[in-house]
C-alpha cells in the first residue's frame, strides 16, 4: 500500500507528485475516521481514484521514456527496498493496518447497527455492489483489488519487453476483481430469506481457504440445491482433480503466480520487495519443516471440524463420521504409499523421517478419533478450527505474510505458510512436467536469479553446475529468467525424462557429445 | 598429506580447489590479496548500479569453505620461491606448497597514456577496482562528468554503470564501430545505436591523446588524439582490455610471455607449479582460440582440468566448442562456433536484423560445403546444448536455419521470428545463385 516515499533525491518530479497524489486518496481514508463525509460516495471515488492513479502516475515517472529492459537500479541503494529506514516505516504502517483489521475492526467504524468512519465511507460502493453495508472486509477487499489492479499496471510497465511477465499479471488482476471481488459481491444480491449462498470466491481453494468445508458453509450450498450443491462439487474437483491435473502439467505457477489473490498481490505490490528473501540453506531448512507443519495442522483442523458436523446429522451430508474419518486415513495413507513407491530415492532424509512422522501423527490422531469415539480430538475441533484461523489465517497470512513485504520479502506466507503451496510443492517436485531449464555453461555466477528470487531459492546454486532448478517452492514467475543477464533460465514444461539432470559436460573440458547425446 | 596452494580466489582457482576436492583429500589453500571469499567478478557492475550487494555476488556460502576444508589465506604473494616450494607475502609471512596452481587473473591494459596514473583515472577489474569508483563517482554531483578509453565488454560495462547514475559519459572507442574487431558490421552498428539511445556520447574512432591533471594532481579533462578535443572530466575509465597479472613472477623462474607459459597439461616450464585461468598463455593456440583466454568459461574449465590432472588422472586442457555471451545495456548476446568479424576465406556470414533495432544474428557458413560454422545472436536466446551438437554433427547451415526454432530459448509467449530469419535467408541464397 506505501508509495515508496523514497529518499527525495532518487525521486524525479513526477514520482514526487505521484507519491503526493497517492498520499492524499490515503490521507482522505484516514481522514474519515474523524469526519464524516457528507457525500461519500464521491469522496470514496477521489480518494481511489487518487490512490491508483497515484501509483500508475509513479509507474510513469519511473519508466516511461526508458528503453525496455531490467529496471533493477538503485533497488540495494534506496532505502524503503534494502530495510532501511523507509522500508521499515512501511513494514510498520502495514503491520499495524493488519493487527486492526483483524483485531480491532472497530477503530475503523466497523459496526453491526451502523458503520462509521472508514467502513462507514466504503458503503456506497458495498451497496451499489451487493446491496449491503460495508464490513471490515469489504474496505479492504477494496483496497487489495486497487493495489493489484494498480501496482499490476506497474509491473506490467516495468516489463513491458516480457510477455510472460505481462500475462501473468494480467490474469492476477482478472481473476483478483472478478473471481475475488465482483462475482462474490454481486452474487450476494442473489440471497434472499429462503435462499442464501456463503460469500464464495471459486478460485480460493482448500486449504489456502481454510473455512472452504466449515458446517455453516456445506449446509447453505446444500440448502441452495443446484447452484449450491454446484459449488460444492466445484470445490471438490478443484482440491482433487482439476489443480492435480494442471499442476501436472504447468507446475504450481499455474496458481500461485497466475490465479492465486496472495500470489497476486505479492507479485504486484510486493514485487519492489521480492529481494528480501532470505537465500541462505537454514532459511530452506526452517522453510520445509514450517510449510509442511501448516499443512499438517490444516488436515488435522480441517478433518477434525467436517467429522464433528458429520457427527451431528449424517443423514444430511450421504456420509457418516466413520465413513469420512476412514476415508480420510485410506486416501492418506494411499498417497504416503504411491509416493513412498515411486519417489522414495527422490527424497532426502529429512524429507523421509518427516513424512513418516506427519503419516503417523495423522493417522494417530484420526484413530483416536475413530475409536474413542469421542468429540475430541485431542482439542475440541471447534477451538482447533478457531486457534488456526487466529494464528494461520491472521498473524501468519495477514500480519507477517503482507505486513512484513518490506523486511523479509513479498512471499514469506506464500514459502513458509500456505498450505495449498504446500501440496502443490510437493506435487511439483515430484509430479509435474514443469522445471526451470538451465542453458548449458552459459551461467556466470553473478546471482541475479538468487537475488530476485521472492521464494528465497538459490537459483544460482544449480544454474552453475548446469542442472534444471526443480523445487516445491517455485511459484513459477519467471523474474530468475528474467533478470539473468546471460539468457541462462527459461520456464518449460516438458517430458519427466532428464528434468533434473545436469549438463555437466557442456560446463567444462573435453566435451564428449556423443555420450551426452546417447545419454538422453 | 599433499599440500596444494592456489593463488587467486576467482573462478579458475575456485573451480579447481572444488574439483580437487571432490576427487581427493589432499589440504588446500586458496590464497587471495582481493577479497576473503570467492565472488562473481563479472556482477561488480550490479553492486555499483545497486542492483545486488557484495554478499549476494558469493556463489557459495561462507560455510562452505571449512565445511569442505578449503583453506582461505588473505595476502599478496611477492615472491614464488620454486626451489624451496615456498611463497613469500608481502607480510614476510611464508606458506610452504607440494604443488602451486596460479590463477592469478588479469590487470587492466594501460598504454603508457600521459596522465594514466592521475586521480580519478582507473581501471574497471577488481573488488579494489569497485571501491574506487564508488568513491571517484558516487553520484553526478562529485562526478558531473567521466570519460571511458576503450571499447570492449569492461568499457560499455561501465558506461551502463555510470548512466545508471545518471552520470554523463564520453566513450572513446578506437575503431570505427564498437567492438568491431569481434563483432561484424551489422551487428557492431546495431549496437553502437544502442549505446547512443541510451544517452552516451559515442565517439568513434577517436583515441587517447592524455589525461590533463588540476592543481592537485586529478584529473580533470581527457584530449582525443584526432581532434585535440578537451572533454572535462572527473573520472577516465581505462577500459582498454586486460593482461596476465604476471609482474611479480618476473623474476621467479617461471617462463613467461605476455601471460604464464603453458602446455596443454597446463603446466609450467618449473615441475609442481600449474597456471590457468587468464593468466595462462598456451604455447600454441587451440583451434581458432587465443594463446589467452580471459574468458569466465575457460577459467572454469581450465579449473576443472588440472583438478583431474593434480588428482592423478593427467588431463589435457581440451575446450569443446567455443561459446560466449555478453549484455550491452539491455541487449544480450550468446555466441556459439565462430563467427569472425569479417568473414575469413571460404566462409560467408548471413545477417538479419529485426526491424526494432534491438535483435539479430549472424550466422557463418564455409562457403565450399555449405558447413554452419557459428553463430551469433543478439536479443534472442539460443539454447547451447542444441547448438553444441549440431557444431559436433557438423550440420549445414541449410539444416540449422530450418531448424532453428528448437534451439529457440527466449521466455514463453515471447515473439517467434524464425520463420522471418528462414524467409531472409532463403532469398538470400536465391540473390547469391
Amino acid at each position: 500500500m506505501s508509495l515508496t516515499g523514497d529518499a527525495s533525491n532518487y525521486l524525479n518530479p513526477t514520482q514526487k507528485i505521484a507519491t503526493v497524489i497517492g498520499l492524499a486518496g490515503l490521507g482522505i481514508i484516514f481522514f474519515s475516521l474523524f469526519h464524516e463525509f457528507a457525500n461519500k460516495a464521491l469522496w470514496l471515488t477521489i480518494a481511489l481514484a487518487a490512490i491508483g492513479g497515484g501509483i500508475v502516475l509513479f509507474a510513469k515517472g519511473s519508466y516511461s521514456g526508458k528503453l525496455e529492459g531490467i529496471k533493477n537500479h538503485g533497488v540495494w541503494i534506496k532505502s524503503v527496498s534494502s530495510r532501511g529506514f523507509w522500508g521499515w516505516v512501511a513494514g510498520i504502517s502495514l503491520t499495524g493496518f493488519y493487527v486492526i483489521l483483524y483485531f480491532y475492526e472497530g477503530l475503523l467504524g466497523a459496526n453491526a447497527d451502523g458503520n462509521t468512519g472508514i467502513v462507514a465511507l466504503f458503503d456506497p460502493l458495498s451497496k451499489f455492489l451487493s446491496g449491503n453495508p460495508a464490513s471490515q472486509w469489504f474496505v479492504y477487499g477494496t483496497l487489495y483489488t486497487v493495489a493489484i489492479l494498480a501496482f499490476g499496471i506497474k509491473f506490467i510497465w516495468k516489463y513491458r519487453h516480457n510477455r510472460y511477465e505481462q500475462l501473468r499479471t494480467v490474469s492476477v488482476m482478472f481473476f483478483q476483481t472478478a473471481f475475488a471481488f465482483l462475482i462474490p459481491e454481486l452474487m450476494a444480491r442473489l440471497n434472499s430469506d429462503d435462499f442464501s449462498l456463503p460469500y464464495n470466491d471459486l478460485k480460493n481453494m482448500w486449504p489456502l481457504n481454510y473455512y472452504a468445508f466449515d458446517g455453516w458453509r456445506v449446509d447453505q450450498f446444500i440448502n441452495a440445491e443446484t447452484i449450491g450443491l454446484a459449488f460444492l462439487i466445484f470445490a471438490v474437483l478443484s482440491v482433487f482433480v482439476i489443480s492435480p491435473i494442471l499442476t501436472y502439467k504447468y507446475g504450481k505457477r499455474w496458481y500461485c503466480s497466475w490465479v492465486c489473490g496472495c500470489g497476486g498481490l505479492a507479485e504486484t505490490a510486493g514485487d519492489s520487495f521480492r529481494q528480501l528473501s532470505d537465500k541462505r540453506m537454514v532459511a530452506w531448512k526452517v522453510e520445509r519443516w514450517v510449510i509442511h507443519s501448516v499443512l499438517v495442522f490444516s488436515v488435522v483442523m480441517t478433518t477434525a471440524v467436517v467429522s464433528t458436523y458429520l457427527g451431528y446429522d449424517s443423514e444430511k451430508y450421504w456420509l457418516t463420521k466413520d465413513m469420512f474419518l476412514i476415508g480420510v486415513a485410506v486416501f492418506l495413507g494411499l498417497l504416503f504409499a504411491v509416493i513412498w513407491y515411486y519417489k522414495r530415492e527422490e527424497l532426502a532424509k529429512d524429507a523421509r523421517y518427516g513424512a513418516i512422522g506427519y503419516l503417523v501423527i495423522v493417522l494417530g490422531l484420526i484413530g483416536i478419533h475413530y475409536f474413542s469415539n469421542s468429540s475430541l480430538f485431542l482439542f475440541e475441533a471447534g477451538d482447533l478450527r478457531s486457534f488456526y484461523g487466529f494464528l494461520i489465517g491472521a498473524i501468519f497470512s495477514g500480519v507477517i505474510g503482507t505486513g512484513f513485504y518490506p523486511i523479509f520479502g513479498n512471499r514469506v506466507w506464500c514459502r513458509m505458510g500456505c498450505p495449498m503451496a504446500g501440496i502443490l510443492g510437493i506435487q511439483q517436485r515430484l509430479f509435474s512436467k514443469f522445471r526451470i531449464t538451465t542453458n548449458g555453461g552459459q551461467c556466470i555466477s553473478c546471482g541475479n536469479c538468487s537475488t530476485y528470487c521472492e521464494m528465497g531459492i538459490d537459483v544460482r546454486s544449480y544454474a552453475q553446475k548446469g542442472e534444471n532448478i526443480v523445487r516445491a517452492s517455485c511459484v513459477g514467475c519467471g523474474i530468475c529468467s528474467a533478470v539473468c543477464p546471460r539468457g541462462v533460465l527459461k520456464l518449460e514444461n516438458g517430458p519427466l525424462e532428464g528434468r533434473i539432470d545436469g549438463n555437466q559436460v557442456l560446463l567444462g573440458n573435453d566435451v564428449d557429445l556423443m555420450s551426452l547425446v546417447n545419454g538422453k | 598429506m599433499e599440500h596444494i596452494v592456489i593463488i587467486g580466489n576467482g573462478i579458475s582457482g575456485v573451480t579447481a580447489a572444488r574439483h580437487i576436492r571432490k576427487h581427493s583429500d589432499k589440504k588446500i589453500t586458496i590464497v587471495s590479496a582481493e577479497t576473503d571469499h570467492f565472488f562473481s567478478r563479472t556482477a561488480l557492475m550490479y553492486i555499483y548500479m545497486g542492483h545486488m550487494n557484495y554478499e549476494h555476488t558469493k556463489p557459495y556460502e561462507n560455510y562452505f569453505w571449512k565445511k569442505n576444508r578449503i583453506e582461505l589465506k588473505r595476502g599478496y604473494v611477492n615472491e614464488v620461491d620454486h626451489p624451496n616450494k615456498r611463497l613469500k607475502f608481502a607480510d614476510n609471512s611464508l606458506l610452504d606448497y607440494d604443488k602451486l596452481i596460479l590463477a592469478v587473473g588479469s590487470k587492466p591494459n594501460k598504454f603508457g597514456w600521459p596522465g594514466q596514473d592521475l586521480e580519478g583515472v582507473q581501471g574497471l577489474y577488481s573488488y579494489q577496482d569497485l571501491e574506487k569508483l564508488e568513491k571517484n563517482a558516487p553520484n553526478n554531483k562529485v562526478c558531473k562528468h567521466a570519460v571511458i578509453v576503450g571499447g570492449g565488454l569492461i568499457g560499455i560495462e561501465l558506461a551502463e554503470m555510470l548512466a545508471s547514475r545518471a552520470i554523463p559519459v564520453t566513450f572513446l572507442v578506437r575503431e570505427k564501430s564498437f567492438w568491431n574487431g569481434v563483432l561484424p558490421d551489422g551487428e557492431s552498428a546495431m549496437i553502437n545505436r544502442h549505446i547512443k539511445n541510451h544517452h552516451i556520447d559515442l565517439r568513434l574512432a577517436s583515441n587517447l591523446r592524455e589525461i590533463i591533471a588540476d592543481e592537485n594532481g586529478r584529473a580533470k579533462a581527457a584530449v582525443i588524439d584526432e581532434t585535440g578535443e578537451e572533454i572535462a572530466c572527473d573520472v577516465v575509465g581505462l577500459t582498454a582490455g586486460v593482461s596476465p597479472n604476471v609482474n611479480f613472477l618476473k623474476e621467479s623462474g617461471i617462463e613467461l610471455g605476455r601471460g604464464i607459459k603453458v602446455n596443454r597439461m597446463l603446466e609450467t616450464n618449473i615441475e609442481d607449479i600449474y597456471a590457468i585461468g587468464d593468466c595462462a598463455e598456451q604455447h600454441e593456440p587451440i583451434g581458432n582460440r587465443r594463446p589467452i583466454e580471459a574468458v569466465w568459461y575457460t577459467g572454469r574449465m581450465m579449473g576443472e582440468t588440472v583438478a583431474q590432472t593434480i588428482c592423478g588422472n593427467p588431463t589435457e586442457y581440451n575446450p569443446g566448442h567455443w561459446f560466449n555471451s555478453a549484455k550491452f545495456f539491455d541487449i544480450e548476446y550468446q555466441t556459439y562456433g565462430w563467427v569472425f568479424s569479417k568473414p575469413r576465406e571460404n566462409e560467408s556470414h548471413f545477417h538479419w536484423k529485426h526491424e526494432d533495432d534491438t535483435k539479430c544474428i549472424t550466422v557463418c557458413t564455409e562457403t565450399s560445403s555449405g558447413k554452419f560454422l557459428g553463430i551469433n545472436t543478439f536479443g534472442i536466446r539460443m539454447r547451447h546444448e542444441i547448438f553444441d551438437r549440431w557444431l559436433t554433427e557438423e550440420r549445414s547451415t541449410d539444416y540449422v536455419m530450418q531448424h532453428l526454432r528448437q534451439a529457440n530459448f527466449d521466455p514463453e509467449f515471447y515473439k517467434h521470428f524464425e520463420s522471418q530469419i528462414l524467409s531472409a535467408y532463403s532469398q538470400q541464397q536465391i540473390v547469391n545463385a
